[in-house]
Formats: C-alpha cells, structure tokens, sequence
C-alpha cells in the first residue's frame, strides 16, 4: 500500500497520544516538559504532511514559527523550573500543590 | 523504497518517543532526553521524506541540537537523584488510558471515514521557496517572532537571577 497523507497522520496522532500520556503519567517537571515537547512535534508532523500532500507551503511557514516559538518556550519554562527548585527543593509536580483548593 | 523507509522512520520515532515517555528499564530523565533526541532525529527523517528538508536541517539543529541541550543543561543542574521513586496514581492512569484511548478512536474514525483524495504532490520544501514565502508573505509574522525571543531572553535573564523576588 501506497504510503499517502493517512499514514503521516496516523504517526502524528500516535505520537500526540503518547506525549498526552506522559504529561498525564509522569510527575516529573522536566519529562513533563519533553512530553509536551513531543506534542508540538505531532503537530508540526502533521502541519508539514498537510503541506506537502496539499501543495500548499503555508503549513511549512508555520511549522518554522512553531519551532522558533517552542524554543522561547522551553527557555522560559526551564528558568522557571530551575528557579522553582531553587525555592522549594523540588520538581515534583505532586509536592507543587500550593494553589490546590 | 521510500515506503520502507517511512515504515522504518516511524516505527523509530513512535518507539523513541514510548521509550520517553514510559521506559520501563529507567526513570532517569536523562535516558529521557536521550530517546527525545532519537525521536526528534528520526522524525527529521520523516521530513525528508515530505520533501521539507530545510525543516528537517532546522529540527535537527534547534531541537536535537539546542532544546536538548537545554534539558539536559538543566538536568544535570538540578540534582534529581531521589526523584528514582514512583507514585503512581490510580486516577491519574485511568485518565490517561481514556483520554488517549479516545483521542486515538477519534483519529480511526476520522481515517477510516474516507481517506482525502488528494492530488500527487510536487511541493519542495527547499530553502528558496520558503525563503520567498518567509521574507514575502510572512515579513511581519517573522519579524514580531524576532521580538518574542527577545522577550524570552530578558525573561530568562530575570528569572534566573538569585535573588528572585
């Protein structure tokens, strides 16, 4: 069988359903953070097999700005977690339980 | 031939990516990052094979290269040797079997109601196009991407100070 937009799609849900369970699973901050990482790679695959089967080089733009805007990102978040554990000794989400009700 | 290796690239990507997630031999974050790298690598491969190969060469340097990096920067920063225990919740598992397990029924329902019909591709995600297209239709998008990072770099630098207030 003829690998077409399908199969692409396929990988990329697997691969979103797999960063899901990780940020759902895991209670460490910083797998946490690569599984999330994971997700917004499902969704670039998924932008470029669009892009590519449609003929269309718009998804391939935004697939750019979604790893320029993930890179700032993950900047952000891991001074945070480092500033967090500089406080609380910890990066743990389930000793991070300040704001439950 | 490019089948296999679409078969081949997916197949490690998908397996990286479990290994990440769920390694059931380590809970070290840095075997973690390490299968992240592999699956980043390998769905780079995946482009290629789209034909996007200036976002394959830009995942693999920003991603493979500096996020990771960063991770492991961090990791090694932050002492997590007694993070090696588990709490594993019972909520949170059930959760993450019926969300993925409904997010991957939606995916095969939507598959299996119709494949798209589409026309045989001859895009080339080659520099020059995208050049065209980033500094033609997308200049200001590009260019407030440019100030984000800046943004991102002054709020590093505060952040990271010691003596956060």
């Amino acid at each position: 069988m003829h690998v077409g937009l399908e199969h692409y799609l396929v990988v990329s849900g697997l691969l979103f359903s797999l960063g899901l369970a990780g940020v759902i699973l895991r209670r460490n901050l910083l797998v946490l953070y690569m599984s999330l990482e994971l997700m917004l790679n499902a969704a670039n695959l998924a932008l470029v097999a669009f892009s590519r089967f449609r003929n269309v080089l718009d998804g391939q733009v935004m697939v750019f700005f979604i790893i320029t805007v993930a890179a700032a990102e993950v900047s952000v978040g891991l001074a945070l977690i480092v500033a967090l554990y500089r406080r609380r000794r910890t990066a743990h989400v389930e000793d991070l339980a300040t704001l439950k009700l | 031939m490019t089948d296999i290796l679409f078969y081949l690239f997916a197949a490690l990507t998908v397996g990286c990516a479990a290994m990440c997630v769920a390694n059931p031999f380590s809970r070290n974050p840095v075997t973690s990052a390490m299968f992240l790298v592999l699956a980043i690598v390998s769905m780079s491969g995946l482009f290629v094979l789209l034909h996007a190969f200036f976002l394959a060469a830009v995942q693999i340097l920003v991603y493979a290269g500096a996020v990771m990096v960063l991770f492991l920067f961090v990791i090694m920063l932050l002492d997590l040797k007694e993070e090696e225990r588990r709490r594993f919740n019972r909520f949170g598992v059930a959760a993450a079997v019926l969300s993925v397990a409904a997010l991957g029924g939606i995916t095969l329902i939507t598959l299996v109601s119709g494949a798209p019909d589409v026309a045989a591709p001859t895009l080339e995600g080659t520099t020059r196009p995208l050049g065209f297209a980033l500094f033609r239709d997308y200049v200001l998008p590009f260019e407030i991407v440019s100030l984000l990072l800046l943004v991102a770099m002054i709020g590093v630098v505060l952040l990271s100070r010691k003596d956060l207030k």
